[in-house]
């Protein structure tokens, strides 16, 4: 019932004629899904990534680079990026989970990779080095470039429901029982034989693979990328913080943190137009939510903490 | 390939360079071995100390030099007052909290900057920027010998009053065993509080010292807090020598990345380092196995 009212509700910018407030409403749900495919890792699993850009810039660039130096269509980008995008996840986590890395230690990982790749997409000539990536203008379905707005945002759209079920899934499967045991307790959870290392290794996969479709979106409607955007560890922040105000680990919290944080911080904008001062507002919003509801909004629309 | 000399002067630059590191990175370890917290802020808070002795520089006509020992107290004042009133109760002693709570504070003063001076970046001249030192072969820029000097003095007078004072030592004990310390006297968040101050004067002294070589713009404590990280994780978490040890190599991977691979690709050598490390021996090189990952 609650799935069914929220997804209409969603799909009422579809009908809104104001390019403007549809624009608002799909960063909103681009946030949302960014958000939820963090959560899929961060918050089902408890690994807290600080450098998720990175499975970001890596789809953004798979599907700029694919169209402008191989002529491939973004219809193709985008399993394409989802395939890098989770590649890279799995090699990430294989790495570091094999390693042990956890914790604080995993965050500065993540971040180091998401910086090594700024500074690679900055020095190489396929990416076109600092100047970025112009991909040419060819509005139209076939090449996934749409002068409408409200079909960007349903784009957007379809993205937050693929990840909106894999969340689903991991709140139901067999899969996400034994991820939920080993964010409780990597000890207990390995003692019943749960294989600690492939478990966090496929969820990190999965939540890369769905990142990079992120960073396809968004170069499909920019038409342009560069390192400094691809890779800006302000996206990171923005997609933890957006999973962590709703409610790490819940079914709806990316979603509500979405729009929470997009609330906040463009109306932030819409008052003070200086740069810095909406920004701020994530570390502001992100000190709140860790010191008075570190559980989420979730946490208290629901009374306790559900495990969907 | 670069001639012998330009890799010596590059090599000798990245020392000098990596001994202002590891006073930084001296708080870092610090912070961890006393707090057992990772310090995301870290990066943020150099680039305040930056921009002050920035300020006193360009508005004042004060030294970085002379503004040390004005800036130095008073991020020690910022950094004690930061945990007890905004770290310490956001974070309710959690690690993933801790970590939130200064990933947030970093959002914020990084912003704050952004707000105050905008995002252009700065640097000054001082009466020493275009001094040169002659070592045998060797250029110097004498700026950067004298910055790794006061470093390495302000560095010995650190382990010198953790190991050699009784404050020192109630923060040892602190870090050891708090329960214990507590039983003896100690009070441990005053000490947590203490400690938390001091790892980030010295990054006062730090900033005023990496100023005169430096540019200065509110994201350059991004890049900093990798390499801070780089440091401390090479060196060991908590472990003094190391961190002297670390900075030293960081400086030097810094330099010689940016002398073989170009100034765009070169700053891959610091976040290759540490991933590297973090993979192969997180422990570090002078940290006890079973420690990372906390």
């Amino acid at each position: 019932m609650r799935a069914l009212m929220v997804g209409l509700a969603l799909l009422v910018p579809l009908a809104v004629p104001q390019q403007y407030l549809v624009t608002l409403a799909m960063l909103t749900v681009t946030s949302a899904a960014l958000g939820q495919a963090w959560n899929l890792a961060g918050g089902f699993g408890g690994m807290t990534s600080f450098g998720h850009v990175a499975f970001f810039g890596l789809g953004a660039y798979v599907a700029a680079i694919g169209q402008l130096h191989f002529g491939l269509s973004p219809w193709l980008g985008l399993p394409l990026a989802a395939l890098v995008g989770g590649a890279a996840g799995a090699a990430m986590g294989a790495a570091a989970f094999r390693a042990r890395l956890r914790g604080s230690y995993f965050a500065l990982v993540t971040l180091a990779v998401a910086e090594a790749l700024r500074v690679l997409a900055n020095s190489l000539d396929i990416t076109g080095a600092g100047v970025g990536l112009q991909l040419r203008l060819a509005p139209g379905l076939a090449q996934f470039q749409f002068v409408d707005r409200r079909l960007s945002y349903l784009a957007a759209l379809i993205l937050l429901g693929l990840t909106m079920a894999a969340a689903s899934h991991l709140g139901r499967s067999r899969f996400g029982a034994r991820l939920a045991a080993l964010r409780e307790s990597e000890a207990a959870a390995s003692a019943l034989g749960i294989d600690v290392v492939w478990v966090k290794t496929q969820a990190l996969a999965l939540s890369g693979a769905l990142t990079a479709l992120g960073g396809v979106l968004y170069v499909q409607t920019y038409l342009y990328i560069d390192p400094s955007i691809a890779f800006s560890p302000q996206r990171s922040v923005e997609m933890l913080l957006v999973a962590l105000i709703g409610g790490a680990g819940t079914l709806w919290g990316p979603l509500l943190g979405a729009l929470v944080l997009h609330v906040v911080a463009d109306g932030t904008q819409l008052l003070v137009s200086r740069p810095g001062v909406a920004p701020m507002m994530y570390g502001v919003l992100l000190l709140l939510i860790v010191a008075l509801l570190p559980k989420g909004i979730a946490s208290l629309r629901f009374g306790r903490r559900r495990n969907a | 390939m670069p001639g012998f000399e330009i890799v010596a002067a590059s090599l000798a630059g990245g020392v000098l360079t990596g001994g202002v590191y590891a006073l930084a990175a001296l708080g870092l370890t610090l912070i961890y071995g006393v707090l057992h917290i990772v310090n995301f802020a870290h990066g943020a808070l150099l680039m305040v100390a930056m921009y002050g002795a920035w300020f006193l520089a360009t508005w004042l006509g004060v030294d970085p030099l002379v503004a040390l020992p004005v800036v130095t107290p008073v991020m020690f004042v910022l950094g004690w007052g930061l945990y007890r009133w905004v770290i310490g109760p956001v974070s309710r002693g959690e690690d993933r909290a801790i970590l939130l709570a200064t990933l947030g504070v970093s959002v914020v003063l990084e912003n704050l900057a952004l707000v105050l001076f905008r995002g252009d970046t700065r640097s000054i001249e001082t009466a020493l920027s275009y001094q040169m030192l002659e070592l045998g072969p060797l250029l110097l820029p004498l700026s950067k010998v004298i910055s790794a000097g006061v470093a390495m003095v302000l560095a010995a007078s650190l382990w010198a009053f953790i190991a050699m004072t009784s404050t020192g030592q109630a923060i040892r004990a602190v870090a050891r065993e708090p329960t214990g310390a507590r039983l003896v006297g100690i009070r441990p968040q005053r000490m947590f509080a203490l400690a938390y101050g001091i790892g980030i004067a010295s990054l006062g002294a730090a900033g005023c010292l990496l100023l005169p070589s430096f540019y200065v713009s509110p994201t350059v404590g991004e890049n900093f807090v990798l390499v801070a990280f780089t440091i401390v994780v090479l060196g060991g978490m908590g472990s003094f020598p190391g961190a002297l040890l670390g900075g030293v190599i960081v400086g030097v991977a810094e330099s010689l990345g940016g002398l073989f691979l170009g100034e765009s690709l070169g700053p891959i050598s610091i976040s290759l380092t540490f991933i590297a490390i973090l993979l192969l021996r997180p422990q570090g090189l002078f940290g006890r196995p079973g420690e990372a990952g906390r």
